[in-house]
């Protein structure tokens, strides 16, 4: 019984194995070769506060050079790899044109060492520290391709350009492009700097480190390029839609989607009869959020019937909530039997803290899957085999009793041949 | 007579030495013991470093920096993560948590383990645990029972003061498992693991296109088992012979001796 029924789901398997080879093709999952080299703006702070001696007892500025001179020297050659200034150029009072202040120093590209060293080397600190404007630049930096994007924010101080906040000009930037990250390092232990500065990471999926040290610079600074060249799988952009029935219709593959508060995204996937479906969904806090939240994930019919739901809720800092759904959907005798059209509802509970710019939504993954359906089992146990001392005791008993019974009809035959 | 005897004899000590042997649920870790691992961790799902169970992974990174990594876990396995954090220098109270998701990141419980725990301001280190419920073949899908497939493990600061933002850490974690053995070898198996991204994957094999990045791609050490194998197949088989050599000990037993030479057909 059980043998037949995964022969059956063997053969069943090998002919989905050959129908997945025309339903799905590779589309979903972008690859990371030639054109769409890892790309990374490194972007200094090179305002009149970076004067100031206290790394290592030498100037903010002279330790930066260092360091930059050391990751230039370590940039893998697969890198594209771009510098931009802000605060470098205007020494100036007036406000509006010290906010404008930023520049690229060296375009992001293939690197040429001595030319991006001895640029660095003219730098001299200078003016304002417009954080917001410089971000904005730097992601325009960040050319087409659909490698990983990183912008790394070497800073000693506050944005002075308000009220453009860097924190929600870092989220416009995440919501504008996929796969861009903003690793920030602050160069004073200092805690709005600090807080500032986290804030424009978590924004983005990216890190913050405080540097009090020229080698912890440069180690950091060469770990995010580092991780710039590590290859990623990048997601493709899907759009859901607030109803089944206007869903996009997704294959498998990883997808990304934003999701405003108290909003639903709604996906449809086509499942034929023997295939399991496998649905994980992520949805990011990228700015500061109430501390308990959770996410709900529902594969429903077309007609509206709950067939599974993956739900999670958490409370406390984090920077993401997420939860998953299989669904394999029964084999059918009838060969033509059309696919079902599974829809996925997304819903997160998060809500915004209080001071919280809602818009844009959240950050959204979406990975879907759709393979063999698994073989059913027949019995709790693995081929109904059993196990344990019991199974023996009860064995052996069972043997044993069989035996004597044999034997005292046999011995009984032989006394009735005898009398007789 | 002889014969059968010591036939018998040397069945019913296979039996009694295969059962224990086989029912014994040592720890093993299953790969290369003192293995040192990646020195990097991602920091997110998709861009998760992935490590082999038994390798040890260490990186330095940030308080406030989500830590990711993943490592298989297969059928039978009652896999353990275990994690230290060195902090730094001077520091005020930090919690720090230890978190288990699975193929469809979906969080798996632990069951026991100090998944959560608080340094005492100046602390140097603090150490986590998490020992996941055993990794079953099959699962209803409206359960959350582990599945084989990958395993991701998230370390981070969940309480912190913005004072200690930024602080450089050092992070170390490691799987280990135990084998369960037959006792969780429970019938039915997945078509393939729950590895994300295992859909798109094949279809790349078969495309051949050069060198994907994929979301992941680490296998057990001996692959993926099939799913029949178990020590329930030598449970059965010893039952079945002792039962075997039970029935011939009851047939002598209770047949006796005297039985004429010469006995007629059908007798």
């Amino acid at each position: 019984m059980i043998r037949t029924q995964r022969l059956v789901a063997g053969v069943c398997a090998l002919l989905a194995a050959l129908m997945a080879g025309i339903a799905f093709p590779a589309g979903a999952v972008a690859d990371e070769t030639g054109a769409n080299a890892p790309q990374v703006d490194l972007v200094l702070d090179v305002s009149g506060s970076m004067r100031t001696k206290d790394i290592d007892g030498k100037s903010r500025m002279a330790a930066a050079k260092q360091a930059f001179n050391e990751v230039l020297d370590a940039t893998p050659p697969e890198v594209r790899l771009g510098i931009r200034t802000l605060g470098a150029n205007y020494p100036g009072d007036d406000r509006k044109t010290g906010c404008r202040d930023t520049a690229q120093l060296y375009p992001v590209g293939p690197l040429d060492r001595t030319e991006a060293k001895t640029a660095v080397a003219t730098l001299t600190p200078t003016g304002w520290t417009p954080i917001g404007p410089a971000l904005l630049k730097a992601a325009d930096d960040l050319g087409g391709g659909t490698g990983s994007k990183r912008i790394v924010l070497i800073s000693d101080g506050q944005d002075t350009c308000a009220p453009l906040d860097p924190c929600e000009v870092a989220r416009d930037i995440a919501a504008k492009g996929i796969g861009l990250t903003i690793d920030t390092l602050g160069l004073v232990p200092d805690v709005t700097l600090r807080r500032q500065l986290s804030c424009i990471a978590e924004a983005t999926g990216g890190t913050f480190t405080s540097v009090e040290r020229t080698d912890q610079l440069t180690d950091k600074v060469n770990q995010l390029v580092d991780r710039a060249a590590d290859p990623v799988v990048t997601p493709v952009a899907a759009s859901g839609a607030d109803a089944c029935a206007k869903a996009p219709t997704l294959k498998s593959g990883l997808y990304t989607d934003r999701e405003a508060f108290g909003e639903q995204r709604w996906y449809r996937v086509d499942v034929r009869p023997g295939r399991e479906l496998r649905a994980a969904v992520s949805v990011s806090a990228d700015r500061p959020v109430d501390p308990s939240y959770g996410v709900l994930l529902r594969a429903v019919t077309a007609k509206g019937r709950e067939i599974v739901r993956g739900e999670a809720a958490g409370t406390g800092r984090t920077d993401v909530i997420s939860t998953g759904l299989r669904y394999p959907k029964a084999e059918s005798d009838d060969d033509t039997a059309p696919a079902e059209a599974v829809c996925l509802q997304v819903t997160h509970s998060f809500s915004a803290a209080s001071g919280v710019e809602a818009g844009p939504g959240l950050p959204l993954e979406l990975t879907v899957d759709v393979v063999d359906g698994p073989s059913r089992p027949a019995d709790v146990a693995s081929f109904g085999l059993g196990r344990g001392w019991w199974l023996l005791g009860a064995l052996i008993l069972a043997g044993f009793l069989a035996g004597a019974v044999r034997g005292w009809l046999s011995r009984w035959r032989v006394a009735v041949w005898r009398t007789n | 007579m002889g014969t059968a005897r010591v036939l018998g004899a040397a069945l019913i000590a296979l039996g009694l030495a295969a059962g224990p042997a086989a029912a014994d649920s040592s720890p093993s870790p299953s790969a290369s013991q003192d293995g040192r691992g990646p020195t990097r961790a991602g920091t997110s799902f998709r861009t998760a470093t992935e490590i082999e169970q038994g390798q040890r992974a260490t990186a330095t990174a940030s308080t406030g920096d989500y830590l990711y990594w993943s490592f298989p876990a297969d059928a039978g396995q009652r896999p353990t993560v275990r994690a230290t954090v060195k902090l730094p220098g001077r520091h005020a109270a930090q919690t720090w948590q230890l978190d288990v998701y699975d193929g469809l990141r979906r969080r798996q419980a632990c069951q026991y383990g100090a998944q959560t725990r608080t340094a005492a301001p100046g602390a140097s280190s603090v150490e986590l645990a998490c020992v996941l419920r055993t990794v079953r073949a099959w699962s209803e899908p409206w359960a959350d029972d582990p599945l084989p497939g990958t395993y991701y493990v998230r370390l981070t600061a969940v309480g912190l003061p913005a004072a200690d933002r930024g602080l450089p850490v050092g992070a170390g974690v490691r799987a280990d498992s135990a084998d369960a053995g037959g006792a969780a070898a429970v019938d039915g198996s997945l078509a393939a693991p729950l590895v994300p991204g295992v859909a798109a994957k094949s279809v790349q094999d078969e495309g051949g296109s050069p060198d994907p990045a994929v979301l992941s791609s680490l296998e057990p050490a001996d692959g993926w088992t099939s799913g029949w194998w178990s020590d329930r197949w030598v449970w059965t088989a010893a039952g079945g012979l002792l039962a075997a050599l039970a029935g011939i000990g009851g047939y002598a037993l209770t047949r006796g001796a005297g039985r004429p030479g010469r006995v007629p057909p059908g007798a």
